[in-house]
């Protein structure tokens, strides 16, 4: 099929290993290892899998961030992508989703033709998911988003999109973008063989000038964001008692709610 | 990566298969897909086209969390897939290294016999020319992988009035080569989950083209495949032992007695800045001689000097983590016990300790 897959993926802080400050009440960053984001490693191992039942599969995986970000990208080539680009510059910093994905669409325009463009759904540390859909927008293309299952048929997509209580199933042609969740599969370790090809690729850096994009366009001065409060959100309140005549209809309606929370 | 397969793959079921002495077949076919049965091999013959540092550490993280598992690397990798690299013909690489380097096959090593352990040279087990073939017997023991290995590279007496250096061949054995059969399998002390057995060898059929180097040569090849073998092992007695320092540093963080931390006691700190240090110099001692291999200097004496050390290291500190541990540490819902049985082979085999203080002192006073 040839398909050309192109991944959005971001460094972010790991935070199983992030402390918070008790004073302050904010995150201690320094000294926290970076990782690639986990919902972007489910997108990653989707196009991979594509690429193992079809050899001329094309990947390339696509960051924007710091000049660290590279050592993500080779994690990423190491566990099988055939190309990674990285959008950088300070010119980019400090971006907020519209501008981030302003940025990433240029970078995908200078890419060039693709079949499907996969993203995480959201990242670990911003928690905004909203970067793949902007990015879908701005190239005009169909997106499904929270995808939980993907099949490809004769160039023809099918994947379960999760709702809060249920699933849609969607056909979708291509190109278009799909978000993936961590349901979608159980991502691949690095291969060592491929550490060592991965080190030897060259990373494109593509800064603002490259991407071709207005700088009214990109950057924390462009941002139409702004943070006015940070808050710790209030607990979710008591939970729900199930009744029931016998206990055997309790259980039945327990599973009933637990699977449309997809809790089972 | 390989601390990331290890804590995923391997740690959650290192106390099970020790237990029930299973061998983890499926590790083992994990650790194939993704090269860490191949790590210090080129590409070309299916490798990872890593170097013996690459490896060292593979091993050692390998055994951090299951000293079983990194022996099956180890023996595999050093053991069959580099003397094939070492010796192997053209065609001989590509039929047998590119497989075991791949993963597909899995390897072993032949050369202790029952009577025949340190005195490597005593060599009972016959190869005789038969024209078209060679035919091998005698018996073989304690061979790591034997239970499971699809080749094995074995050692066999060829001209006995030669002697140890001259007389004596190695081979390529596959595991349906007629007359050759896999014997009892050892119940051992630890490394429960690995595969140790007798090969025995009746009017075994091998034919011309699996002999491996030069005739007259085996011996010479089981020495410099154990000179690189103990890498691995050194890597496996350093990863037990930071296995079971890093366990017990955590245990005394947590355990609290006469209401503090036993992590606040400078009798029991003390006990850790010991087992540190010996690590981390077991550590450097394994690099020096991986570094060497990697730079084609010479580095026999330098990978006994780490073995020796670094197996001493892995007792020391698994014996120091079971007291740190008190009488948890004595059971089996801690791994220390584990690690402190697994230990104690580190220094018996791919040559004992005492042996490595042999190849050392020959080093410093000539031969």
């Amino acid at each position: 099929m040839a398909l050309k897959i192109i991944v959005c993926a971001k460094q972010v802080p790991d935070t199983n290993e992030v402390k918070i400050d008790p004073i302050k009440n904010t995150l201690i960053r320094d000294g926290v290892p970076s990782i690639l984001n986990h919902d972007d490693a489910n997108a990653l191992e989707e196009a991979l899998r594509i690429k193992d039942m079809y050899n001329d599969t094309h990947i390339t995986v696509l960051t924007m961030g710091p000049p660290q970000a590279k050592d993500m990208l080779i994690e990423c080539l190491a566990m099988g992508a055939d190309e990674a680009v990285l959008a950088s510059d300070r010119a980019l910093g400090g971006s907020d989703t519209w501008a981030t994905s302003n940025a990433l669409a240029a970078a995908i325009r200078k890419i060039g033709a693709f079949d499907i463009i996969f993203a995480g759904r959201q990242a670990i540390d911003g928690d905004t998911a909203q970067v793949g859909p902007q990015i879908a927008e701005k190239l005009d293309i169909p997106q499904v988003t929270y995808v939980t299952e993907f099949e490809i048929v004769d160039r023809e997509i099918i994947v379960k999109r999760a709702l809060e209580d249920g699933y849609e199933k969607i056909k979708i042609g291509m190109p278009c973008m799909l978000t993936a969740i961590k349901e979608l599969n159980e991502p691949r370790y690095m291969y060592i063989g491929g550490i060592y090809e991965a080190t030897k690729k060259e990373i494109p850096v593509w800064g603002a000038a490259a991407l071709g994009v207005d700088l009214t366009e990109v950057g924390l001065e462009s941002s139409p964001t702004n943070v006015f409060r940070s808050f710790s959100p209030a607990g979710k309140g008591k939970g729900i008692m199930l009744e029931g005549d016998c206990d055997k209809d309790v259980a039945k309606a327990l599973l009933i709610r637990l699977k449309e929370k997809h809790a089972i | 990566m390989v601390r990331k397969f290890a804590v995923n793959e391997v740690e959650p079921i290192a106390a099970d298969i020790d237990k029930e002495h299973r061998f983890p077949t499926e590790n083992v076919e994990k650790m194939a897909r993704y090269g860490l049965l191949g790590v210090p091999f080129p590409k070309e013959y299916g490798g990872a086209g890593g170097d013996n540092m690459a490896y060292a550490i593979t091993v050692e993280e390998l055994s951090r969390v299951c000293a079983s598992t990194g022996v099956i690397c180890s023996a595999h990798t050093s053991l069959c897939g580099w003397p094939l690299f070492a010796y192997g013909t053209e065609e001989q690489k590509k039929k047998y290294l590119t497989p075991i380097a791949k993963g597909e096959k899995l390897g072993a090593f032949g050369l202790t016999e029952p009577n025949a352990g340190t005195d490597a040279g005593g060599q009972q087990t016959r190869a005789i020319d038969r024209g078209d073939h060679w035919e091998l017997n005698g018996a073989k023991v304690f061979i790591t992988n034997g239970g499971f290995a699809d080749t094995f590279i074995v050692v066999a007496m060829t001209d006995k009035s030669k002697g140890t250096r001259g007389g004596i061949s190695a081979f390529i054995i596959e595991k349906d080569f007629p007359g050759f059969s896999v014997g009892k399998t050892e119940d051992k002390m630890g490394i429960c989950a690995s595969s140790t057995t007798e090969l025995i060898f009746q009017n075994c059929i091998v034919p011309k083209e699996n002999l491996l180097g030069q005739i007259g040569e085996g011996f010479k090849i089981a020495m410099a495949t154990l000179d690189g073998g103990r890498i691995g092992i050194a890597s496996q007695a350093l990863g037990i032992a930071q296995g079971a320092f890093d366990v017990t540093v955590e245990y005394m963080k947590a355990r609290k007695q006469f209401g503090k931390s036993i992590a606040a006691f400078q009798g029991l700190q003390f006990e850790i800045a010991d087992m540190k240090t010996r690590i981390e110099a077991s550590r450097l001692l394994i690099y020096q001689a991986a570094d060497r291999k990697d730079k084609h200097l010479k580095y026999g004496p330098y990978s006994a000097m780490a073995k020796l050390y670094a197996a001493e290291t892995a007792m020391y500190v698994t014996t120091k983590a079971v007291q740190l541990h008190g009488g948890y540490g004595y059971t089996k819902d801690y791994p220390v016990e584990r690690m402190m049985r697994d230990a104690k082979i580190t220094e018996i085999y791919e040559g004992t300790s005492e042996v490595q203080k042999i190849v050392i002192a020959a080093d410093v006073f000539g031969r």
